[in-house]
């Protein structure tokens, strides 16, 4: 393996894990404290296009990521109400926010920017540049390009991990947060609003949602393109349960997946010695495929947060 | 939820709310966009029900939905959301085509239809019992394992189609087109060998399938032991198994059935309409028929009613599309997501309020009665 080709693989399955371990993290944050989220998807589309909507209206940085924020702050909101407050079904929530997502996407894109959907192009002094542009020339392929030549988002994406982790796990609002996801009535009992936790957590869930949207439009793509993340939602909330709902589970089932996808563009009709040619939509099935099989406790055993998709009735 | 509530009003007073507020949040996201809803409004009613050829467009998007819905509502009975009828029909459509491939040029259609149809049904089957066997024995949960198999059954499909049913020197990803004997016939079709004209449109005889299912799953549900013993372990797995119903067999029954009925879609869009098989012939049915048995209270009747509504939103949806500049038909995707929102994640939000409603007039009678 030479040094070039090693660098580039990890230069893309940095790029490519990243939006994923950010909407992972979101999910989990929500999961953890009890509440379902199959509308990472939907969320992650909302924040992309209002990041490009806004990056191309204003040209600004702060203004696209916090109108991204704003939007999934509220999406997020909105699931906390119908199913937080309202104790409507957590899951029938997420499929809503799915849809709304993918339609509304669409429409105020035609209405407003006239080009079938898209967005026009964000500019160059909008988007994230690679944090030390000089990396690559200076400290080869590896170092250089695949660890270093990378933007903001991809490097504060891996310091949430031990973030998420910290505040999991080292916190008294992590302690409650994960205590209301396995048992919200002895929180209830301790004088802990359950609601006001899983609205907390909700919100956290919606600002990574926004940074995991935004990187697609800030960092990959120039414009918002009808239905842009894919998918990624979802490959987001395998990776999460592919994690067994830990932060640093969580980052590694990332990795793999970005590694996948990396892979299985470079593999597209290259014979294996032995193998023969792959099928790359085999590969590209991989993370569904593995997290079917994890969750069905051949590899391990995930075990999902006792309250998740219950939502709490306080006793009188 | 509710049991203040007459029946009449929790079965139809309060889902039409739940429509009304979704259609008012769509309304509003029109006007914003600088167009006028009851333009909007009226061309959709027109171009979905105005003509005979725009009402066959939607009773041939309904015939879909009332397969896609009915699965959800069959899984839903026995407590399980199978939110994989996007995959299960995506695996029926393949089963359908697979069949009419291999056979089609040796059989006629009056036994190659019903094959087709099998094909079908028991490739959407499997395709909802592997979810189901790992949730009823391995304890894993039926919403993530039916999401990731949509997922799979696309990757599936577009394999097939690329590296081994694309004829040669082809570069669309679809097969070959099917024999004749394959072609599920057209209502107009039908219609003029019995000397009624009618315009041409893509709906055909999978309507009748679909009005059969909706009456075989209302009689299985409600007028079968085997019914009974599903909606039991819906309604409280543990009270169905000290009854002696095992509740890991009922899951296995009712993922079946609900992977078979979105299986037949592959008889509506691939047998009836297609005639090969092609990528997106499912196109996010399997969802809508989510937003279908939440809007038709997972009951036959109000499926297929619901199933209408539907078709004439997204057939109508078209019609705007065409007419209205600037006017999108991922308004009406957006429209099912408020549907979802409000008659399914929120229905009983406003329920409170009908109760004071309803209470308010009544109570006029009751201090009568005591006075």
């Amino acid at each position: 393996m030479d040094e070039v080709l090693v660098g580039t693989v990890l230069a893309s399955t940095l790029r490519v894990a990243t939006p994923l371990l950010l909407c992972a993290l979101a999910g989990l944050l929500s999961e953890r404290a009890g509440v379902i989220d199959i509308g990472l998807e939907g969320k992650m589309l909302l924040a992309a296009f209002a990041a490009a909507a806004a990056g191309a209206a204003w040209g600004s940085t702060a203004l696209a990521l916090a109108m991204a924020m704003g939007v999934t702050v509220l999406m997020s909101g909105l699931h906390g109400l119908a199913c937080v407050s309202h104790r409507g079904d957590q899951v029938v929530s997420g499929v809503a926010i799915n849809l709304i997502a993918a339609g509304l996407t669409v429409v105020l894109g035609i209405a407003w920017f006239g080009q079938g959907g898209q967005t026009p192009p964000v500019g160059d002094q909008v988007r994230l540049s690679a944090l030390w542009p000089g990396a690559s020339a200076a400290l080869g392929p590896l170092f250089g390009e695949g660890l270093l030549g990378h933007n903001l988002l991809v490097y504060l994406a891996l310091l949430l991990v031990p973030a998420v982790w910290w505040l999991l796990y080292r916190t008294r609002f992590g302690l409650r947060l994960r205590a209301v996801g396995e048992k919200a009535q002895m929180v209830d009992a301790a004088g802990v609003s359950v609601p006001r936790l899983r609205y907390a957590a909700l919100t956290l869930n919606g600002l990574l949602c926004a940074l995991a949207g935004s990187y697609l439009v800030l960092a990959q793509n120039a414009s918002f393109v009808p239905q842009m993340t894919a998918g990624r939602g979802f490959m987001a909330l395998a990776a999460m349960i592919f994690g067994k709902w830990h932060p640093v589970g969580a980052f590694w089932a990332c990795l793999l997946f970005g590694f996948l996808d990396a892979v299985a563009i470079r593999l597209q009709g290259v014979a294996l010695p032995g193998i023969g040619t792959v099928p790359v939509p085999a590969i590209q099935a991989l993370p569904y495929l593995l997290t079917v099989v994890l969750l069905a406790g051949f590899i391990g055993r995930a075990r999902a947060p006792a309250e998740l998709g219950r939502p709490y009735v306080k006793e009188h | 939820m509710t049991p203040t509530l007459p029946r009449w009003v929790d079965l139809v007073l309060l889902p039409l709310f739940n429509l009304g507020i979704a259609l008012l949040a769509a309304g509003i996201v029109v006007a914003v966009v600088g167009q006028d809803p009851w333009q909007v409004l009226s061309v959709m009613l027109h171009g979905a029900f105005g003509s005979a050829r725009g009402f066959s467009y939607t009773l041939y998007y309904a015939t879909t939905f009332v397969f896609t819905g009915l699965a959800v509502a069959v899984a839903f009975h026995a407590g399980l959301f199978n939110i994989g009828g996007e995959g299960q029909a995506v695996l029926g459509g393949l089963g359908t085509g697979l069949v009419a491939l291999w056979l089609g040029p040796a059989l006629p259609a009056w036994v190659l239809l019903p094959l087709m149809l099998t094909g079908g049904a028991f490739a959407g089957m499997a395709w909802a019992a592997v979810p189901g066997w790992l949730q009823a024995w391995r304890g894993s949960h039926i919403v993530i394992t039916t999401i990731m198999f949509n997922f799979l059954a696309s990757t599936l499909l577009v394999w097939l189609l690329v590296e081994h049913l694309k004829p040669a020197g082809s570069m669309a990803p679809e097969s070959e087109a099917f024999a004749p004997s394959a072609h599920l016939p057209a209502v107009h079709q039908v219609l003029r060998a019995l000397g009624i004209d009618w315009p041409a449109s893509p709906l055909n005889l999978s309507l009748l399938l679909a009005l059969a299912a909706a009456a075989a799953v209302y009689l299985l549900l409600w007028h079968t032991r085997a019914g009974y013993r599903l909606r039991a372990v819906g309604s409280g797995p543990a009270a169905a198994a000290y009854a002696g119903i095992d509740p890991r067999r009922q899951v296995m029954v009712a993922m079946s059935i609900s992977g078979a009925l979105a299986g037949l879609v592959g008889m509506n869009e691939i047998a009836g309409v297609q005639h090969k098989l092609l990528l997106e012939f499912v196109a996010g049915a399997g969802f809508t028929g989510i937003a279908v048995a939440l809007m038709g209270r997972n009951h036959p009747v109000g499926i297929v009613l619901a199933s209408v509504l539907f078709g004439a939103l997204f057939q109508g949806g078209a019609e705007v599309a065409f007419e209205v500049p600037g006017f999108s038909r991922d308004m009406v995707v957006m429209l099912q997501g408020f549907i979802v929102l409000f008659s399914g994640a929120m229905a009983y939000v406003a329920a409170p309020w009908l109760v004071r409603a309803w209470g308010w007039r009544r109570a006029p009678q009751a201090g009568a009665a005591h006075g």
